[in-house]
C-alpha cells in the first residue's frame, strides 16, 4: 500500500494506539523556550516527576529577550523573570540551555536546524506554532500548548490524532526577484488562514527541490498561517549535505547509516494525498500582505481589493476591517505604500540567506530619510558568520541597526516594536492587528521586497532593482 | 493542578461575530511575560477593551457590557483561535468565565488547548450557528444548555441539536480524567519503543555515537 512521507514518520513514531483515542506518538526532540515553558516545568514539579529525556530536550531564550548588547541587563523586570525562571527549570531539570548569553543561542526554529539536532524522519515539537519549519528537513514537526510541553517533559510522548493530507506541488521555476517567501504567500493567499485545517502539508515539485535549506524553511515555517499545523519537505541530497559535519549531526558510520535511512523518506508513487493543489511558480510575482491575517496578500504589481467586489458577506466585513486598520484604500497600488520601519529577520527570514540577499541590495546604498531599518540575526552564529561575510558593516553603512538575536518585532514583546499607526514591512509571519506593537500596521513580504522597500521608504517590487538576478 | 470537568451547564451567549479571531486578538504577546497564569482575565481581548492608558473602552467591547455580565458561550465566527499556540488564550477566556464557543470552525492548536482546559469548542452548522448568533444579539435573556454526557445543547426553544466531539476528549472531561495520567499508564509501551527506536538525536553530546 503505497505511503506518503507523513504517513510513514507517522507509522514509525506511534508507541500505542487505543480503540477510539488518539494515539501516543513518541518524540524524538523536544525544543523549549522562555515564555510557553514556565507552566509546564511548575506542573511537572507539582508532580514531582523529571523529564523523561533530558538528551532529547533542548532550550534557548528568544521571544521576549532584548536585541540590544548582551552586556546589558534585561530591562523589562518580566522578561527579566522570565528568562531566569527558564535557566533554575533547565538546572534543576538537566535540561541542555542556549541561554541567552551562550554563543549557540537563538530563535528556536534556527537553532535546530544549525546544530544539526533537526533531522528527517523526526518528531519535533515546541510551544511555539512555527515548529512547522524543521517540516523542511523532512519532519513531522508541530507546535503544542503548554500543557501539552508539559506532557513531553514528562514522557517524551504526545497524544495526535493522525493529521490529514494536503499536497502542495509547486512546479516551475521562480523568476528573479521572487522568493520562497512569495510561494508561501501565495499559497495562504489562494487558500485562505484555515485552508489547511486538519492537514498537514507536503511541499513537493521542481521549485521546491530547487529551494535550499534555508528557504525550504522560510515556506515550512508558514504553513501554520495556512491552516496546517506541519508541512514538509522529503529531504533529498540538498537536506543531507546541510546536515553533513554540524555538531550534533550522525557522525561516521553513524551518518552512513542515517543517509541510507533518510533516503526512504519519501511518498510512495501513487500514494494518495487528502487535498491537493498546483502552483506554477513561473507565475509568481513578489508578493505583500496588505490586510490583517496573513492570507489577505497580493501580487505585488496588484491593487488593494475593494469589498464591494466581495460576496460573501462576512468576508467584506472583515476586509472593510482590515483595510481601515491599515488605512489603506481599496484600487490603490501596493507599490509605493510607504513604511516607517523595515524589519528583516524572524525564524521566517532571518537566516544568512536572507541577510544576504538584504546586504546585496543594501551594499553602498543608504536607506531611506525617515525609515528605521532594524536588521536581527536569527541566532547568535547566523550574527558571527554575517560579521565575518561583513554584512554587519554594510547594513549599518546604510544606516540599518545591526541587532543580536532573538525573536524581536517579529512578536514584539521585547521592546522592539512599531508605535500606534507606524507601518513596517516585515519579513516575519504575522500580520494581525497589534501584532507588531499595539495599533501597529504589517505588510508581509521576503526579504529581497524589504529590502527594496528600504532604499525609497515605500513599498518596492524588488524585480526593478538594477542587476536583479537571483 | 487537577485536571478539568465538565457535565452540564445553563447559561448565557456573548456574540462575536468575526471570522477568522486570532489569538494575538485573544491574548497579545506582550501578556504572555506572565510565569504563571496572572492576569489573564485582563488580558482577555485587551486591545479590543481597553485604552491604551488601561481604561475601559466607551462603549464597552461586547464582553464589558452589563448586559452580557456573567454569560459563558461565546459565539464566534469562522476559524476561531488561529496563529499562535499559546494556551494563554483559553486559560484566559477559562479565567473570564467562558464554558464553551460556538464556531462553525476552529483552528487546529486552539481547538486541542481549549479542550485540554476543559473549554468546549462547539462546531456547529451554519444555519443553527446563524440562529444562536442571531439570538445571542437580541434575546439577551436567552439560555442554552450543553450537556457533554450525550453531546447536545439545547436551545432556547427547546429543541436538542448533537455537536461533534471526539469520545476520548469527552470521556476525559466527563470524569475529569488526565490525559498526562493516561499516556504514564503506557509506561511499558514507552520503553519498549524507546528501546526499539534509539535514534539519532542527543541534545546533550554533540557528535557521539549512540
Amino acid at each position: 500500500m503505497p505511503k506518503t512521507i507523513i504517513e510513514k514518520i507517522w507509522n514509525e513514531h506511534v508507541v500505542d494506539q487505543q480503540e477510539g483515542a488518539p494515539a501516543i506518538l513518541a518524540i524524538d526532540l523536544h525544543l523549549v523556550h522562555e515564555v510557553t515553558s514556565p507552566q509546564a516545568f511548575t506542573g511537572l514539579r507539582a508532580r514531582g516527576l523529571k523529564v523523561r529525556r533530558p538528551d532529547r530536550t533542548v532550550a534557548t531564550a528568544d521571544h521576549s529577550i532584548p536585541t540590544t548588547p548582551r552586556n546589558l541587563p534585561i530591562a523589562d523586570e518580566m522578561a527579566a523573570a522570565q528568562v531566569k525562571q527558564l535557566e533554575a527549570n533547565c538546572a534543576e531539570f538537566g535540561v541542555p540551555l542556549h541561554g541567552w548569553e551562550s554563543p549557540n543561542q537563538g530563535i528556536v526554529h534556527v537553532i535546530g536546524p544549525e546544530l544539526g539536532l533537526t533531522q528527517p524522519g523526526a518528531t519535533i515539537v515546541c510551544g511555539d506554532s512555527h515548529t512547522a519549519t524543521h517540516g523542511a528537513f523532512g519532519a513531522l514537526a508541530f507546535g503544542i500548548g503548554t500543557s501539552e510541553v508539559e506532557m513531553v517533559l514528562a514522557t517524551q510522548c504526545l497524544l495526535q490524532r493522525k493529521p490529514k493530507t494536503y499536497l502542495v506541488r509547486v512546479d516551475g521555476t521562480l523568476r528573479p526577484g521572487v522568493s520562497a517567501k512569495d510561494i508561501i504567500l501565495a499559497l495562504i493567499a489562494r487558500i485562505g488562514v484555515g485552508g489547511g485545517t486538519g492537514h498537514v502539508f507536503e511541499y513537493a515539485g521542481s521549485a521546491i527541490r530547487d529551494l535550499s535549506m534555508e528557504e525550504r524553511m522560510t515556506i515550512c515555517n508558514m504553513s501554520i498561517e495556512g491552516g496546517a499545523r506541519a508541512g514538509l519537505v522529503a529531504p533529498d541530497e540538498t537536506t543531507f549535505a546541510y546536515l553533513k559535519g554540524r555538531p550534533h549531526a550522525p557522525q561516521g558510520a553513524d551518518w552512513e547509516a542515517a543517509v541510507a535511512r533518510w533516503r526512504t523518506l519519501t511518498s510512495d508513487e501513487g500514494a494518495t494525498y487528502d487535498k491537493e493543489i498546483v502552483i506554477n511558480a513561473d507565475t509568481l510575482e513578489p508578493m505583500v500582505t496588505y490586510g490583517t491575517n496573513p492570507g489577505m496578500g497580493l501580487p505585488i504589481s496588484g491593487t488593494i481589493p475593494n469589498p464591494a467586489d466581495e460576496s460573501d458577506p462576512a468576508a467584506a466585513r472583515a476586509l472593510t476591517r482590515a483595510l481601515e486598520y491599515m488605512d489603506l484604500r481599496a484600487g490603490d497600488s501596493i507599490i509605493g505604500r510607504p513604511v516607517n520601519t523595515v524589519f528583516i529577520g524572524s525564524c521566517t527570514n532571518g537566516r544568512i540567506s536572507d541577510l544576504r540577499l538584504a546586504a546585496n541590495v543594501l551594499k553602498g546604498q543608504t536607506i531611506a530619510k525617515g525609515v528605521r531599518v532594524m536588521v536581527v540575526p536569527g541566532s547568535a552564529d547566523v550574527k558571527r558568520q554575517a560579521e565575518r561575510e561583513g554584512l554587519d558593516k554594510i547594513f549599518r553603512d546604510a544606516g540599518a541597526d545591526w541587532r543580536e538575536a532573538g525573536c524581536s518585532m517579529c512578536i514584539a514583546m521585547n521592546g522592539d516594536q512599531l508605535a500606534p499607526g507606524e507601518y513596517a514591512i516585515s519579513t516575519s509571519n504575522r500580520n494581525f492587528e497589534g501584532r507588531q506593537g499595539k495599533g501597529g500596521r504589517t505588510f508581509l513580504a521576503s526579504p529581497l521586497t524589504a529590502a527594496a522597500t528600504a532604499l525609497t521608504g515605500v513599498i518596492a517590487d524588488p524585480r526593478t532593482l538594477p542587476g536583479m538576478s537571483r | 493542578m487537577a485536571a478539568p470537568k465538565v457535565g452540564t451547564f445553563t447559561t448565557g451567549l456573548v456574540p462575536l461575530p468575526a471570522e477568522n479571531v486570532d489569538t494575538d486578538q485573544i491574548v497579545p504577546a506582550r501578556y504572555l511575560k506572565v510565569i504563571d497564569k496572572a492576569g489573564l482575565a485582563d488580558a482577555l481581548f485587551h486591545d479590543w477593551r481597553f485604552e491604551a492608558d488601561g481604561s475601559k473602552k466607551s462603549p464597552p467591547f461586547v464582553i464589558d457590557e452589563p448586559r452580557y455580565a456573567g454569560h459563558g458561550i461565546l459565539v464566534a465566527g469562522d476559524n476561531f483561535g488561529g496563529g499562535s499556540s499559546r494556551e494563554h488564550a483559553p486559560w484566559a477566556l477559562g479565567a473570564f468565565g467562558i464554558k464553551a464557543i460556538l464556531a462553525t470552525s476552529f483552528a487546529d492548536i486552539f481547538k486541542s488547548n481549549a479542550l485540554k482546559n476543559g473549554i468546549l469548542p462547539i462546531v456547529l452548522r451554519a444555519d443553527l450557528h446563524g440562529t444562536l448568533m442571531q439570538i445571542a444579539k437580541d434575546d439577551l435573556a436567552a439560555t442554552v444548555t450543553i450537556e457533554l454526557a450525550t453531546a447536545t445543547l439545547t436551545t432556547p426553544d427547546g429543541a436538542a441539536h448533537a455537536f461533534p466531539i471526539d469520545a476520548f476528549s469527552q470521556k476525559m472531561l466527563l470524569d475529569g480524567l488526565d490525559e498526562l495520567d493516561y499516556i504514564r499508564t503506557q509506561g511499558e509501551k514507552i520503553l519498549a519503543h524507546e528501546t526499539s527506536h534509539p535514534g539519532t538525536i542527543n541534545t546533550l553530546q554533540p557528535n557521539a555515537p549512540r
